[in-house]
């Protein structure tokens, strides 16, 4: 039995992992994240380095939204940028990786930041939509410039990393993962700093944010600011990941998705994020299963894009209804059965 | 040189098709002002619409003068089950919630659509009449010359029924204060209903116009991100922003179309979008919301 907490010391009061339980578990998650490559099949690897993107960047889109309030349906041209940026570092200079990455990061940063500029001005919804025009602006400017190589978009060699080629999922998995585990440890300091602060406070109530001296235009672009960074590297691992980079990969209904992810797995929750992401990567894999165990199978695959698209609103539709605090929620509540466990919640 | 000729040709096209715009952008105003519900399924409801009469009139063969209110009386049924089912139990909910639940709704009708129907392309039967239309010397497109004249008599309609008749001074009493109009005995859980049965009908009837015009799809959603266009530009909750802001962005959608080449559609209205709302942050037309402590 552990109820509530007893915090002796301000230290531990403001550690980000509070408990001895929760170090044991994070351990565990560590040593399984370690292992897990040598003994899954490829098929498992590239899910898991395809999730791990995706956790980044939803992980990206819940500072902004999630924690600042500004909810954006720019997050996947935001990774746009950074793989193109990657993509052309890589394909025509052979610059370092790790740079690549982070030059993608900045890039995407500064278009976000550019974005967020009508923040101050433009509030709520309008601003939702503005961030779609962002999108459609980059889709422009990738389709039509000589750089990002058209409508054919752009090709690279696989990356280098102290001298291994970056070629199989396995390999892949030792970047795109600790990269991930990396910027999710990131955010979730963050909410410890007086940014992160800020960043609530604008969410709750950005007129008393102001009052309390937040210069509001400056966290808001932060905000872009970070959240496109995340995109940008999480589209520069995309890009190292599917080594084609084209328009048509990073479309609004990607943004779409990585909204949805951090509405099911629960805004403003770090760890909702990335149950978000890993559930919502998941669901058209388990369909995928799901229509190849039933009996007619082959008919059924004309059927699963269109599944996809209804399971995909249904699932939004059901959490916001009936569970609008998301996944994090319900991990919660099972925690809290656990620590109060034999007393009822 | 410039052909002026051509401009005026191309400016009467995109006037017309801003009246298709304006009659989707009311419907998406109703449901805003009443229910402070931003509708980004708006052009999937059009989709759902358009669908809804290709079956009656191509696949059960109904006459037209019974397929069209059949398919608008559908339509309007399925406005009533979504507001009941995923806008009313979000009452009181931030308004981001609805906003990601019509979403959610957008890709639910799409893939309801594509299971039913499937994806590919189909037209709609004929039901206007076919004579070139001729303005001056300019010609304009018989399809979107009736489109708009339909459109604007529906608009027109609208307009004057919800001046008059009781349930229209209802919803716009609902939308200046749902408390006040609480207290003088309105069912506002009914005007909210209302509003989201005539959007979708009014959808359903520019969802028909826009299909019988470019043929249907289950891309067809893609008009209704031209409508948020018109919506946020004229202002999210006025009547009068969507009329001027439909015309205005059929206009700038033509003229980027012919100029500048077919891509340039959606980019043009998109920086419009920015441009004036760098100006005006409300819109157009928008009720500017004064926040206080």
């Amino acid at each position: 039995m552990r109820i509530g907490t007893f915090k002796e010391t301000y230290v531990a009061d403001a550690a980000l992992f509070d408990s001895r339980t929760q170090h044991v578990w994070l351990g565990i998650a560590a040593v399984l994240l370690v292992a897990f490559p040598f003994v899954a099949s490829d098929y498992w690897l590239y899910l898991a380095c395809l999730i791990a993107i995706n956790v980044a960047s939803s992980t990206g889109l819940n500072i902004l939204t999630g924690y600042t309030g500004l909810v954006s349906l720019g997050q996947a041209a935001f990774m746009g940028l950074g793989a193109y940026t990657v993509a052309i570092l890589q394909a025509r200079w052979g610059t370092p990786l790790l740079l690549n990455l982070l030059a993608g990061g900045f890039v995407a940063m500064v278009g976000g930041m550019v974005v967020g500029i009508p923040s101050l001005r433009v509030k709520g919804l309008y601003l939702a939509i503005v961030t779609i025009a962002a999108s459609f602006i980059a889709h422009f400017l990738f389709a039509n410039f000589s750089i990002t190589g058209g409508t054919t978009g752009l090709s690279m060699q696989p990356g280098q990393l102290f001298g291994a080629v970056l070629d199989t999922s396995f390999r892949l998995y030792w970047l795109i993962v600790p990269v991930t585990v990396l910027m999710l440890l990131g955010a979730a300091n963050l909410f410890r700093t007086r940014i992160g602060r800020a960043f609530i406070a604008i969410r709750d109530r950005d007129i008393s944010a102001e009052v309390l001296g937040i210069p509001l235009l400056q966290y808001k672009l932060l905000s872009f600011g970070l959240s496109s960074f995340y995109a940008g590297v999480a589209g520069g691992l995309w890009a190292y990941f599917f080594r084609v980079v084209t328009p048509e990969s990073f479309p609004l209904s990607l943004s779409i998705f990585f909204l949805a992810a951090i509405i099911v797995g629960g805004m403003g929750s770090i760890l909702g994020g990335v149950l978000g992401a890993v559930f919502m990567t998941l669901v058209p894999e388990v369909l995928k299963l799901i229509v190849d165990l039933l009996p007619g199978g082959t008919n059924l695959t004309v059927f699963l894009s269109p599944v996809r698209l209804v399971i995909f609103g249904a699932l939004i539709i059901g959490f916001l209804v009936f569970e609008p605090l998301g996944l994090a929620e319900m991990w919660r509540r099972t925690r809290r059965f656990f620590h109060l466990w034999p007393f009822r919640n | 040189m410039m052909d002026w000729a051509y401009l005026f040709e191309i400016s009467l096209t995109g006037i017309a098709s801003g009246g298709l715009y304006a009659l989707a952008a009311l419907a998406f105003v109703m449901v805003y002002k009443a229910t402070r519900v931003v509708n980004i399924a708006i052009g999937e409801m059009l989709m759902a619409g358009a669908y809804l009469f290709f079956t009656f009139a191509a696949m059960w063969s109904l006459p037209l003068w019974l397929a069209i209110p059949a398919a608008v009386l559908a339509s309007g049924l399925l406005g009533a089950v979504i507001e009941r089912t995923m806008i009313r139990p979000l009452l009181g909910e931030p308004p981001i919630s609805a906003f990601m639940v019509t979403v959610g709704l957008g890709s639910v009708l799409v893939g309801l659509v594509e299971m039913v129907w499937s994806a590919d392309q189909r037209r709609l039967p004929d039901f206007m009449p076919s004579k070139p239309i001729m303005v001056g010397d300019a010609f304009l497109a018989p399809k979107v010359f009736w489109g708009a004249v339909i459109a604007a008599v529906f608009i027109a309609a609208v307009l004057l029924v919800f001046r008059y008749w009781r349930g229209g001074v209802a919803l716009r009493a609902t939308a200046s204060d749902q408390g006040a109009a609480y207290s003088v005995g309105i069912n506002v859980p009914r005007v909210f209903s209302l509003a989201w049965v005539v959007s979708a009908m009014l959808a359903a009837v520019s969802g028909i116009i826009v299909g019988s015009i470019g043929g249907i799809s289950s891309s067809m959603g893609v008009f209704g991100l031209s409508v948020l266009v018109v919506v946020i530009v004229g202002g999210l909750d006025s009547v009068l922003g969507a009329l001027v802001a439909g015309v205005l962005v059929g206009l700038v959608e033509a003229l980027a179309g012919a100029y500048l080449g077919g891509e340039y559609k959606l980019l043009a209205t998109f920086i419009v979008l920015v441009a004036i709302l760098m100006a005006r942050p409300y819109g157009l037309f928008g009720t500017r919301e004064i926040e206080r402590l």
